[in-house]
């Protein structure tokens, strides 16, 4: 089995806009996707996150550690929320994205994780 | 090596290698593998067909060669290529000689890897290029010369393309018939785009424009003959089976331009005429009409007129109302005017296309000066005609636009 990044993107503005009644939809929607994710034996992780402004930022240079105000990269769109599924090939992790991409009314991004036998 | 030796070499590599690197793809589950393995096969057969002959089966020869290569070598670097060395060496019996043996599987090794170099997670021109190089055997050079782009360019796509195959695990397997209407699509599109650059001349060379036709067309048949049932597949070989029956009449003995109205008809290719209405025919009666097969039933209709003014307008406008349902995009409505203009005048198709949004695309502005000219508006029709030239990179488009403009003034 190959795992595979499946991320949400969106727009803060765009979310905080929705009325509602089409979140709670979208909640539903989602609980089902993750349930039937689930149930397929699919699912590794999953979650939505908060908006991008709760976002903190750590580097480290030179051994000292630096913490910033987030988010880092200063962008319209963010990341929303992900999965990570463990799916034989693309083709299984692209119908998994579409599901995921109608339920969360967003984009969703397909990127596989590194593995031992791309070392 | 005699030049016959080497023309008989060069014309199987042209025909066996799609054939041989689809197949081991399939046995060793990467690509760079097996197109080094097919390549070193040939270096080896260069050399000792020289010396025995060649052999009653080039193709399964250069088959089970390549395999052995592969072998030799994961034996080799099997630390470094431990995933692939264990699907070969302990899951498949190494005395195996049925690779080659059969053809059935491997026309389908050969369908595998077209809907793998097509796969909608690829980008159309990595999709192309890719097709051309693993199935068509064309190398990154020829490929490069014919598409005008830097061959440094064209590498690096084929590279990121094959490590995107690899890193997300792209299956090598043809679809099943739920999937089979969004895969196949691309897969016609890379076939479309491989024959019509060749025939379009947007840029590039004469010799390698020849063989990119010849490509579109051999890849179309193969796909015919592996998936019969798809009538979009028939409409698509119809398509260019047609097209290419007119290319002898549509370049003077100069090298410039004849448009469709004015060529000798006497040089049209029968034979791929017959072929490709039969096709259109066969199309007609499985009643489930595509973009393709409309396009091969417009091409028909011009192939049926013995002169250009026995052409049926009226079919071929029907076909265009048919077409627009299926693919409403501005070209289709520019080509739907060319064939209203004959049936309802110059006037009515003029108003047409005059809210088309194609201002970039030279053959818009050459309808419109045409129309314009047909309507006795000359000075709007040069300038139309000089707009076109400079959106076009071909030489012989331009000399075509620069002489229609210069017979207006």
């Amino acid at each position: 089995m190959k795992q595979y990044l499946l991320s949400v993107h969106g727009n803060d503005e765009m979310y905080a806009a929705v009325p509602p009644e089409t979140t709670q939809i979208m909640y539903a929607q989602v609980d089902a996707f993750n349930a039937e994710v689930q149930a397929a034996g699919a699912f590794v992780f999953g979650g939505g996150l908060h908006s991008a402004s709760a976002a903190t930022v750590v580097s480290v240079k030179g051994g000292e550690t630096i913490t910033t105000d987030g988010p880092y990269i200063e962008a319209n769109e963010h990341i929303g929320g992900f999965w990570i599924i463990a799916v034989p090939d693309l083709d299984a992790a692209l119908a998994w994205a579409s599901k995921g991409s109608a339920a969360c009314m967003s984009p969703v991004e397909v990127r596989p994780f590194q593995d031992e036998s791309d070392a | 090596m005699s030049e016959s030796d080497a023309a008989l070499l060069a014309r199987i590599f042209r025909q066996e290698s799609g054939r041989c690197v689809a197949t081991l793809v399939r046995l060793f589950g990467d690509i760079d593998i097996a197109e080094e393995a097919v390549q070193e096969a040939f270096v080896q057969a260069a050399r000792s067909w020289l010396l025995s002959g060649f052999p009653p089966n080039p193709g399964a020869w250069i088959t089970t060669t390549a395999r052995n290569r592969a072998i030799d070598r994961l034996r080799r670097e099997s630390s470094r290529h431990r995933r692939h060395a264990q699907a070969v060496l302990i899951e498949r019996d190494p005395d195996d000689t049925s690779v080659g043996a059969s053809v059935g599987p491997m026309n389908d090794d050969r369908l595998r890897l077209m809907f793998t170099c097509c796969h909608p997670a690829l980008a159309t021109n990595a999709q192309i290029a890719l097709t051309l190089r693993l199935l068509g055997g064309l190398d990154t050079n020829e490929i490069a010369r014919a598409f005008l782009v830097p061959e440094a360019t064209l590498a690096q796509q084929i590279v990121r393309a094959k490590h995107k195959i690899r890193v997300n695990n792209i299956p090598y397997r043809i679809p099943a018939d739920h999937e089979l209407p969004d895969r196949l699509r691309p897969v016609l599109t890379v076939v479309y785009l491989i024959f019509n650059e060749g025939y379009r001349a947007t840029s590039g060379e004469e010799l390698i424009r020849g063989e990119l036709c010849a490509e579109g067309i051999r890849l179309a048949r193969l796909l015919a003959e592996l998936m019969p049932d798809e009538v979009e597949v028939v409409g698509l070989l119809a398509l260019l089976l047609l097209t290419e029956s007119r290319s002898a009449a549509r370049t003077a003995v100069d090298g410039s331009i004849v448009l469709l109205v004015d060529q000798n008809r006497a040089l049209w290719n029968r034979l791929l005429i017959a072929e490709g209405q039969t096709l259109v025919r066969a199309c007609l009666r499985r009643n489930a009409p595509g973009p393709f097969q409309i396009q091969a039933a417009i091409a028909a209709v011009h192939s049926d007129a013995a002169t250009a003014a026995d052409t049926d307008w009226l079919q071929i406008v029907a076909l265009y109302d048919q077409l627009t349902t299926q693919t409403p995009t501005p070209v289709v409505a520019l080509n739907r005017a060319i064939a209203v203009a004959e049936v309802d005048g110059a006037d009515v198709a003029l108003a047409l296309i005059e809210v088309l949004p194609l201002d970039t695309y030279h053959l818009f502005h050459a309808t419109r000066a045409e129309f314009l000219a047909r309507l006795g508006r000359l000075d709007e029709a040069a300038a139309a005609y000089a707009k076109a030239a400079t959106l076009t990179n071909n030489t012989a488009e331009q000399a075509f636009l620069q002489r229609r403009r210069g017979a207006l003034i």
